[in-house]
């Protein structure tokens, strides 16, 4: 294919001398470069060389080869192992090395067999191609080339690749319907242009997995990803191009909430890995996501998703490379100038793929077995993240959130700590939420966002309360904190009204604005302003209430407002188009506490 | 099929031995190694070198001796013979049959290692399948095609409760054909669909005592099952290691059943403990680095290929639900075993010690058990409209209970406050009415629903939040049962938990 890399790519014939599992050891592949693409066996399994050394190279297999024996023969391809990158992408469910599992069914049936091979872009479908260039104009890394309406809610904008030659077009494609694999620009270099870079762009290109694409400068996050999950969105926000860890037990609904992200957050594409993780969710997203719609587009979701799947039971090595295809995909779009969320569930399994892939090729284990390299391969993840110049001078960002299953629910295991100082964001799922079936289980005790104070300037344009209420709460919930610790010894009839006020609050904050089903029609995606607009009617209860405790009104007739009720139910009842209905409940506590106050208090405080 | 033969090993060491290979042997491939007595011990290849392979053999390597061991390559790995003769069968641990009667009359095998299932060719299960066992039915649905592990303790009724899962399981028509069809008598379709023929039972027994095998073949013989079962035991006095190829061949023939006969297959897989045991002394034998309490790394991987092997895909009827049954180590829960397997099923039944001993059956631990598929399998047209909400208000209210039990157990019982009293004679009646029932008592889903709707009027109507007006209005029942606990007042409101969930005391 012309679009693919220039490098000399003569194939290499080895012959295996060891199997054992998913790593191979074969001979004859001196020239061989690590990270090259292998076939091995008769099979022609896909793999790919991890180390060269006097022993030979080693491959690791990335499909199931029962039954491969010493003798057979490694074809190395002389590139590496990359993704195929073009539009047709989104829409796709494909397995950990990118092989599509759709085309697969169609080969192989519902299981899959090794060897089956399948295209990961369809070589024969034809796109409309626009030209946004003219013979002549200057041309580089990153310059906009044309365009491609991919789906409907995306414009698939085709872009001179990163290892574009810079000079002028020589010939540019006229509009009209084109294969990924025609050549839609000719560059003819600069004079002093360097050599070996690529001259003619196709609209589709590969890019190694394994190496980052390369961006022009990093800008702040400083705008968050809106994810219509009130406690994330007020209380640990995530910024474009930030990084969020969802640690939690087995059960405490990580899933759940980066499936709730990925259908409702305000990115323009989602990249979803699933990654040693159960095969129903997948379908699950397969099923559903095609008949949700955009709040924002009114497009079905699935137009702006791609899959990657590779469950845990499919091969482990193909697990470990999964979420560099996804990282792959989610840069390529972020070049074209989008905002890209990547959700990886999860990266605990990845990490046991390293350290059982570790384990075979013997080498000495760190803390529990893992490889003494896990922490720099997360930072390398992580940093993969961010909000950034493209080098076409556009902005575009990827988000990532990684799900991560500490052994036992403990975060203090290696996964979650190293975790821990390459994100900014820690939303800490908590068992006993969960099992009180509080969702999402997110602890507003033990969670953190260093995003925020990034976010406030931003929030201070869309919505100044953001800030007041955020803070009023979280100190809201951190008194109730240590005022359970008193109850729990002592019970609650010992602590003065003010503190048991505290602690009725704190349950409609629960109730009323933490708790967030998945399953509610109408809570399931909440909207900024309703946001932020519930939580200003509890605070506004909290102090209207506190007033009036202060002015004489006792704490029953506070308790059987019916207000109190209400303001736990209203999530449900006011749909995200009607903020008004909430603002005029906040009106309703001010006339019930005026009530009061006119009946109990010795003064009005107001 | 007689495979190449080799004389000789050059190590043996528990149920490794390392042969010298001077032929063609692939990884993962069948090998048959006989000792002295000319008796055949099958292994597999785990590791192949121009020069030697490592066999891992399913039974010791006792009776074997370096010099004249022969060694012979079978080429293949180890199948099943699959044919609808299976079903009233009864096999060994590696698919050997162990009931007397000769090979099943089939030409087709399948590999026991299976294939992975292609994502993209599952269908997600949504069928609800009725057990009859409130605890189950209504607070961790069960869906035809999930893998729902029961987590279990020593000497706790796991196998009763598996057992009656087995006999009660059903199939109700979806609501609509439910009413349209009520009064006409007998609405329960068999699990397996409306024909008999659908339906198979597969039980895989890995190192439990002969007397619970005895039960559990007992068990479907009197509900007159036991034709549609295929069972495969390696029971606690066979080698150990063969335990590692039980399940995969249950599951085979599971596959075979549910995929190519278009079968509803029900697989009770038990221990599973020990299952993972005879991992860990392989590995161990091996060398391996270890991971959590001794058990390889690769745990969860392992169990991942066997607990995926459940659910429904597309271009066939059939399904298979997984019961997978486990003790845990000292009960706990975080147990690199139930921790894994929870990290993999779709949900846990987990049954509490504290319960049992209050004598309560099913013991079914109220907050730590989930069904992970409930929440597309209930609701309206399935169950019935109001069950999520009805569930989750339970959850939340027996939530409460934990804690103000603990509270209770701090200040005294007499020192609470008249709700959070309420609370715990609410969770007595719950643990006793709604979670307790007959191993013979077979409850509609109405009247699991019902029921916890009598469990809920225990407790005042504002603390159901998580109740609409109009559901309340429709199923609470009008002469509540709150009158008991005294009048309501504020004191407790202000309530004990701590992140609205139980503490461990
Ligand atoms: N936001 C939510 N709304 C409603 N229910 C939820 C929510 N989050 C979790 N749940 C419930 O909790 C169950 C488990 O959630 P989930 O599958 O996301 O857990 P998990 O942390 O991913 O577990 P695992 O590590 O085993 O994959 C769900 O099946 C659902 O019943
Ligand atoms: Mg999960």
């Amino acid at each position: 294919m012309s679009g693919a890399p220039q490098r000399a790519a003569t194939p290499l014939v080895g012959r295996i001398t060891r199997v054992a599992g998913p790593v191979v050891v074969a001979e004859g592949l001196g020239a061989a470069g690590l990270y090259d693409l292998v076939e091995v066996g008769e099979a022609r399994l896909v793999g790919e060389i991890i180390r060269v050394d006097s022993g030979g190279a080693t491959i690791q297999v990335y499909e199931e080869n029962t039954g491969m024996r010493p003798g057979e023969p490694v074809i190395s391809l002389g590139r590496p192992l990359s993704a195929l990158l073009g539009p047709g992408l989104l829409g796709s469910i494909y397995d950990g090395i990118q092989r599509p599992l759709v085309e697969l069914k169609a080969v192989s049936g519902a299981f899959l067999e090794p060897g089956v091979k399948g295209e990961r872009l369809d070589p024969e479908r034809s796109w409309r191609f626009e030209p946004a260039l003219r013979p002549g104009d200057p041309v580089g890394p990153g310059s906009l080339v044309g365009r491609v309406r991919e789906t409907e809610l995306v414009e698939h904008r085709i872009l001179a690749p990163p290892d574009a030659a810079r000079g002028h077009v020589a010939f540019v494609a006229e509009a009209g319907e084109y294969r990924i694999s025609d050549v839609v620009v000719r560059i003819e270099p600069d004079r002093d242009a360097a050599g070996g870079l690529r001259t003619e762009i196709a609209l589709a290109q590969e890019w190694p997995l394994r190496r980052p694409r390369p961006v022009a400068r990093r800008l702040a996050p400083d705008e968050p990803l809106i994810t219509g999950l009130r406690v994330i969105d007020v209380l640990f926000p995530l910024s474009k191009g930030g990084a969020a860890a969802v640690p939690g037990g087995f059960g405490t609904g990580k899933t759940m909430t980066q499936h709730a992200i990925a259908k409702w957050c305000d990115a323009d594409i989602i990249v979803y890995v699933g990654c040693g993780e159960r095969g129903n969710e997948m379908t699950d997203v397969l099923v559903e996501f095609p008949k949700l719609v955009d709040p924002r587009s009114g497009r079905s979701l699935m137009e702006r998703t791609i899959l990657i799947a590779n469950t845990s039971n499919m091969p482990v090595a193909a697990r470990e490379v999964s979420i560099y295809t996804g990282i792959t995909l989610a840069e390529y779009y972020r070049d074209m100038g989008y905002a890209v969320a990547v959700m990886a569930d999860s990266t605990s399994r990845w990490a046991e793929a390293l350290r059982e892939l570790s384990g075979r090729l013997e080498e000495m284990p760190a803390e529990e077995g893992f490889p003494a390299y896990l922490p720099s391969r997360l930072a390398e993840f992580y940093e993969r993240g961010g909000r950034v110049e493209t080098l076409g001078g556009g902005i575009g960002s990827v988000s990532i959130i990684g799900a991560v299953s500490p052994p036992g629910g403990d975060f203090s295991e290696p996964v979650t700590q190293h975790t821990k100082r390459f994100i900014r964001c820690f939303w800490a799922l908590d068992r006993e939420l969960a099992n009180a079936r509080h969702y999402p289980a997110i602890s507003w005790t033990d969670s953190y966002s260093e995003y925020a104070e990034e976010l406030g300037s931003w929030w201070d344009r869309v919505d100044p309360d953001w800030r007041k209420v955020r803070v009023r709460a979280l100190e809201l919930l951190k008194r109730e904190q240590k005022l359970q610790d008193i109850v729990r010894l002592i019970g609650p009839d010992a602590l003065p009204d003010e503190q048991r006020l505290v602690l009725i609050v704190a349950e409609m904050l629960k109730a009323g604005f933490l708790q967030q089903s998945s399953f509610d029609e109408v809570d399931k995606y909440c909207a900024p302003t309703k946001e932020v607009l519930l939580l200003r009617a509890i605070m506004e209860f909290h102090r209207r209430a506190l007033a009036s405790i202060k002015s004489g009104t006792p704490l029953p007739r506070i308790v059987e407002l019916p207000l109190r009720e209400r303001l736990s139910r209203l999530k449900s009842e006011v749909p995200n188009e009607r903020p008004e209905d909430i603002r005029a409940v906040e009106r309703e506590i001010g006339a019930a506490f005026d009530e009061l106050d006119r009946l109990y208090g010795k003064e009005v405080l107001r | 099929m007689r495979g190449l033969e080799h004389r000789g090993l050059e190590r043996a060491e528990g149920p490794i031995v390392v042969a010298p290979r001077r032929e063609r042997a692939g990884y993962g491939e069948l090998v048959a190694v006989y000792g002295r007595d000319g008796e055949p011990r099958l292994g597999r290849i785990l590791d192949a070198s121009d020069r030697r392979a490592a066999i891992q053999l399913f039974s010791g390597s006792a009776g074997v001796s370096l010099e004249d061991a022969r060694v012979e390559y079978l080429g293949r790995p180890l199948t099943l013979r699959v044919g609808e003769g299976l079903l009233g069968r009864v096999f060994d641990g590696l698919g050997r049959p162990a009931d007397g009667y000769p090979d099943i009359i089939s030409s087709e095998k399948r590999d026991v290692n299976g294939r992975p299932l292609n994502p993209a060719a599952r269908r997600y299960p949504r069928d609800f399948i009725q057990t009859g066992i409130s605890a189950i039915d209504g607070m961790n649905t069960l869906i035809r095609g999930q893998k729902l592990p029961i987590f279990s303790g020593n000497g706790l009724p796991h196998n009763r409760l598996a057992a009656q899962i087995v006999r009660q399981a059903r199939i109700i028509p979806k609501t609509e054909d439910r009413a349209a069809s009520r009064g006409a008598g007998e609405l329960a379709e068999n699990q397996g669909g409306t024909e008999d023929e659908s339906f198979a039972i597969v039980f895989a027994g890995m190192g439990i005592k002969n007397d619970v095998a005895r039960f559990f073949i007992d068990s479907f013989e009197r509900s007159g099952v036991l034709s549609r079962v295929v069972a495969f035991l390696s029971l606690a006095d066979a080698p150990t290691i063969e335990r590692l190829v039980t399940p995969k061949c249950a599951l085979t023939a599971a596959e075979y059943l549910a995929f190519e006969r278009g079968m509803h297959v029900l697989v009770v897989m038990t221990d599973m403990t020990n299952y993972c045991e005879a991992l860990r002394e392989v590995s161990a034998a091996l060398g391996e680095v270890p991971s959590r309490k001794g058990y390889p790394g690769y745990l969860y991987s392992d169990l991942a290929a066997l607990y995926e092997r459940a659910g429904r895909i597309e271009g066939s009827p059939g399904s298979i639900t997984q019961i997978p049954i486990l003790s845990m180590p000292n009960d706990d829960i975080s147990h690199p075993i139930p921790d894994l397997t929870g990290y993999i099923t779709e949900g846990q039944i987990v049954l509490d010690r504290e319960l049992f001993q209050k004598g309560v059956y099913p013991p079914v631990a109220g907050l730590p058990s989930l069904s992970r598929l409930m929440k597309d399998g209930i609701g309206p047209g399935m169950t019935r409209d109001d069950h999520r909400d009805l569930a989750s208000q339970l959850f939340a209210a027996y939530a409460r209970v934990r804690s103000v039990r603990n509270l209770a157990a701090i200040i005294g019982e007499e020192e609470l406050s008249p709700l959070d009293k309420r609370y715990l004679r609410f969770g007595e009646r719950f643990e006793a009415e709604f979670l307790a029932q007959g191993e013979d008592e077979n409850r509609s889903i109405e009247q699991t629903l019902d029921l916890g709707w009598q469990m809920l009027a225990y407790l005042p109507r504002e603390e159901l939040v998580r109740l609409s007006p109009t559901m309340i209005e429709e199923h609470l029942p009008k002469n509540p049962r709150e009158k008991e606990g005294g009048h309501v007042s504020f004191e407790g409101l202000a309530p004990v938990t701590r992140q609205g969930g139980a503490t461990e005391a």
